[in-house]
């Protein structure tokens, strides 16, 4: 099969460090001190920067991915083509990502949100989302039912994975989805809205008020609130 | 939004999930594809080399001649493909502009071919991407100025409105203008090379006569220097203040290097004039006359070579202060230590170290005169590292000053720089502009009411069933000025405000509004707002300007009040409110869809914001909006 592994190349860039010894120093003053140790080394990281830069991923398979997502063969075709079109490379770095993001959000600041997004996206957490990441969440997102979308966006307000949602975890990613809509609002964006907001959810779902928001209070809580349902079957039809 | 990541809108939009459990607010309906059709491959048959690409690719500039609907004009509906009868080459680059959203510019192309081939498809040249700008601009700027070049024998012909001053100004600093205007400066050249050569031949010794020693011309023949000194310094007086009358700009003239130079070389005269020839002043008189070896810098209006050296030693400036500074570090250095050298030698010339210093400098600047020698050894040894370090210090920064003349030199024969830098910030700036159009295109969209059929508000099942088909006709009816692109994307703003319950503004209304806030106290609000069923949100604006004042005011829609919220509560105003509403033929299906909201009313229009207050006869709102209203009512 066409399966094969991202090789990521930690690559150490092998720096002459300035602390070169005086011997080095006064061995270098005289003529016949061939720099032939700093050529190997130097060649040595050339090398290296170069598997550095050359990191390709091919994904799996057109058939495996079908087997393992809800779409169909079609829809990531274009999904791929998109995804390509913007990383050359296959994979997309949180740096990518973040400005991927931020240029659907002109008007305020998208990368801290993205950060979480990025997190939750790469759930094997090398750094880098790979178009197979990228297409299981779009899979869960888009096609799965109301109990995994509720389970991915817990993933996404826990931010340590602990399964507990924390009210410092929430002001964090509430924080996050004020700083998107930017300085210019109507009305005006104030210090204490997003901690407010933070109150409202918690009232709403922390049902035994110890503090924190557990998986099951979560989905239980969203299950019988009719405009959360509803809004999870918003973007059905996106692909 | 940047097209080039159109690909990932389905992306944010699944993302925007994440906000789903957050937000309070029922979100609005997301925009649907009527005729979904996939994605497709479009023949582009350019002069018979035919270009194939994805309909989707072309779709993400919808500002240029092949995103939008115009590439349908150049339909052929035999062969099922699109004509154009250009250029090939040159559209391989914008097509690869919209392929990947870089626009590059082919070093073969003549520049002119190819700011055609850009206008005729609809693409501002300044998204030219950054590697090719530079050599972009560089042959547009050779291009104008060879255009320049041919016109300018066209320009100097005189125009039929100058006055006599503006010609006089032109004549002195273009001499080749009009005769008149040469032969005065060629007479002005000319004077000043005799006054030069004047103040040379006076000190000269002429022949010795038999009754008196050897003395200078000048003291000679003094008339006859005097009368020749007179006749000069009366020509520059002329011409300086001729070139006075005729600056348009008096004080800067009077202020410029040459003005200053020209009144320095005939100052000594008129001094020279007043003063009497009395013994004690006379040693100062003296000094005065050196000042008229300044003259020769008059010449520098008849050199350009001349005035790019000052300008370059000017701009050297810096390197000239390190050599000088290098210079005196190392002369000091060398004088002591020659000095401290020499002390123990007999009748030895570095009596002080003040005295070596003359020694040092001869010796760094590889001069050597000789009238000092060091004698002992100590004294030669370092005698001879002074000689060669001085040649390193004077070697290094000369070639700098070298390099700096010849850029600045040739850098002369080219375009002004401000015009270069006046053209960057101007692409700079419409590069911004493009850029913030992405977001004003939402508040733009949102202004226009476009949204108002989109904003369905998810909550009742069964009004969604009634309504649910008239309003998403109306909403595909609206939705169709938009692309499907851009009202996605405008969705998943509208999303992310139903989440914050903030709303987008532009930025100069949010300046406006934030000053006004200012001034404005909260108590103007009537505290009837939130005992009405009202949500938190306000879409439906008509007019065309939209400035947003928290002016609570619960007045009928018929206000003719700048600038002005209206806040329509529930039933009251509704028949008034309905009444006027003669603009929107389409108001009864969506009475069904919305409940009341907050309106801004814009200005001075009659008709006032398109509202759908509150549901008269629907139920009362559910408990889940009354709470939403305590919330925005904060």
């Amino acid at each position: 099969s066409l399966c094969k592994k991202p090789e990521y190349v930690q690559g150490e860039i092998i720096t002459n460090g300035s602390k070169r010894s005086l011997r080095a120093r006064l061995m270098k003053l005289l003529p016949c001190s061939g720099a032939k140790k700093p050529a190997a080394q130097t060649q040595n990281s050339v090398e290296d920067e170069l598997e550095l830069s050359a990191v390709r991923h091919r994904p799996e398979g057109l058939e495996q991915l079908e087997a393992q997502t809800r779409f169909s063969r079609k829809e990531l075709q274009i999904l791929y083509r998109g995804f390509k079109n913007e990383c050359p490379s296959g994979v997309v770095n949180e740096d990518t990502f973040k400005d991927i993001y931020s240029q659907f959000f002109p008007q305020g600041d998208a990368s801290t949100y993205a950060h979480f997004l990025f997190n939750a996206f790469d759930t094997d957490h090398n750094g880098s989302v790979s178009f197979e990441d990228f297409v299981m969440g779009l899979s869960i997102l888009l096609r799965g039912s109301v109990q995994e979308k509720l389970n991915w966006a817990f993933n996404l307000y826990d931010i340590n994975k602990d399964g507990y949602i924390t009210k410092e975890e929430m002001l964090d990613i509430m924080k996050a989805i004020y700083d998107m809509m930017g300085k210019c609002t109507y009305p005006i964006l104030k210090e204490e809205t997003p901690r407010q907001h933070v109150e409202i959810f918690f009232q709403k779902m922390d049902k035994n008020k110890d503090g924190v928001v557990t998986i099951d209070e979560f989905i239980d809580c969203c299950q019988n609130d009719e405009n959360i349902m509803r809004s999870m079957q918003l973007f059905e039809n996106v692909i | 939004m940047a097209a080039g990541v159109a690909a990932w809108l389905p992306f944010a939009r699944a993302a925007a999930i994440g906000w789903m459990p957050v937000a309070n607010l029922p979100m609005p309906v997301a925009p649907t594809e009527k005729n979904k059709r996939q994605d497709e491959l479009i023949i582009l048959n350019v002069s018979g080399r035919r270009f194939q690409t994805w309909r989707n690719t072309l779709d993400r500039y919808p500002d240029t001649l092949l995103g939008s609907s115009e590439k349908e004009f150049f339909y052929n509906e035999e062969t099922r493909e699109y004509f154009f009868d250009r250029d090939p080459d040159v559209f391989r680059s914008i097509l690869n502009f919209y392929r990947t959203g870089k626009l590059h510019y082919p070093r073969y192309e003549c520049i002119s071919a190819y700011d055609e081939e850009l206008a005729f498809f609809g693409i501002i040249p300044e998204i030219i991407s950054d590697c090719c700008y530079e050599e972009y601009k560089d042959r547009k700027r050779e291009n104008a100025e060879r255009l320049m070049d041919d016109n300018e024998d066209n320009k100097d012909c005189k125009l039929p409105n100058m006055t006599f001053r503006e010609t006089m100004w032109r004549a002195f600093e273009n001499p080749h203008t009009s005769t008149m205007a040469l032969v005065f400066y060629y007479v002005t050249g000319f004077f000043i090379a005799v006054s030069v050569i004047t103040n040379v031949v006076e000190t000269v010794p002429c022949g010795a006569t038999p009754n008196q020693k050897d003395m200078p011309c000048g003291e000679r023949y003094t008339e006859a220097f005097f009368c020749m000194d007179t006749a000069c310094v009366m020509i520059f007086t002329v011409e300086y203040l001729m070139r006075l009358f005729a600056a348009p700009s008096r004080y800067r003239f009077i202020r410029s290097v040459m003005s200053i130079i020209d009144v320095v070389a005939i100052l000594p005269y008129y001094i020279g004039l007043v003063m009497t020839n009395n013994e004690d002043v006379s040693g100062a008189f003296v000094t005065l006359r050196v000042f008229r070896v300044f003259r020769i810098f008059k010449f520098s209006r008849h050199s350009q070579g001349l005035r790019i050296l000052g300008y370059t030693l000017k701009s050297c400036a810096s390197e000239l202060g390190f050599l000088l500074f290098s210079l005196t570090m190392a002369i000091i250095i060398f004088a002591t230590v020659m000095f401290y050298a020499e002390k123990g030698s007999t009748s030895s010339k570095f009596t002080s170290i003040p005295a070596s210093f003359w020694y040092t400098i001869v010796t760094m600047t590889t001069l050597g005169y000789g009238d000092m020698v060091p004698k002992t050894i100590a004294g030669k040894i370092f005698g001879s590292i002074c000689s060669l370090s001085g040649v390193l210090v004077i070697a290094l920064p000369v070639p700098v000053i070298v390099s700096n003349f010849s850029r600045i030199y040739h850098q002369n024969q080219r375009a002004d720089k401000r015009r270069a830098q006046k053209v960057q910030k101007a692409r700079l700036a419409r590069m911004r502009i493009s850029k913030t159009g992405s977001s004003s295109a939402f508040l733009h969209s949102k202004r226009n009411g476009l949204l108002n059929e989109s904003l369905e508000l998810t909550q009742l099942p069964y009004k969604m069933n009634i309504s649910h088909q008239s309003c998403s006709e109306d909403g595909q009816k609206l939705s169709k000025t938009m692309s499907l692109l851009e009202s996605q994307h405008h969705h998943l703003l509208h999303c992310l405000e139903k989440t914050t319950n903030h709303e987008f503004m532009d930025e100069q209304l949010y300046e406006q509004s934030y000053l006004e806030t200012a001034l404005q106290s909260y108590p103007s609000r009537s505290p009837s707002l939130s005992s009405q069923g009202l949500t938190g949100t306000c879409c439906s604006r008509r007019a065309k300007k939209s400035s947003q004042l928290p002016n609570a005011s619960a007045a009928t829609s018929g206000l003719q009040e700048l600038s002005a919220i209206n806040i329509q509560c529930g039933d009251p105003p509704l028949s008034t409110s309905r009444s006027s509403l003669n603009m929107r033929p389409d108001d009864p299906p969506r009475l069904n869809c919305q409940s009341g909201q907050i309106t801004t009313a814009i200005i001075s229009i009659p008709t006032p914001p398109a509202t759908t207050p509150d549901g008269d006869g629907h139920t009362l709102p559910n408990p889940s909006v009354q709470n939403i209203v305590k919330v925005s009512a904060l």
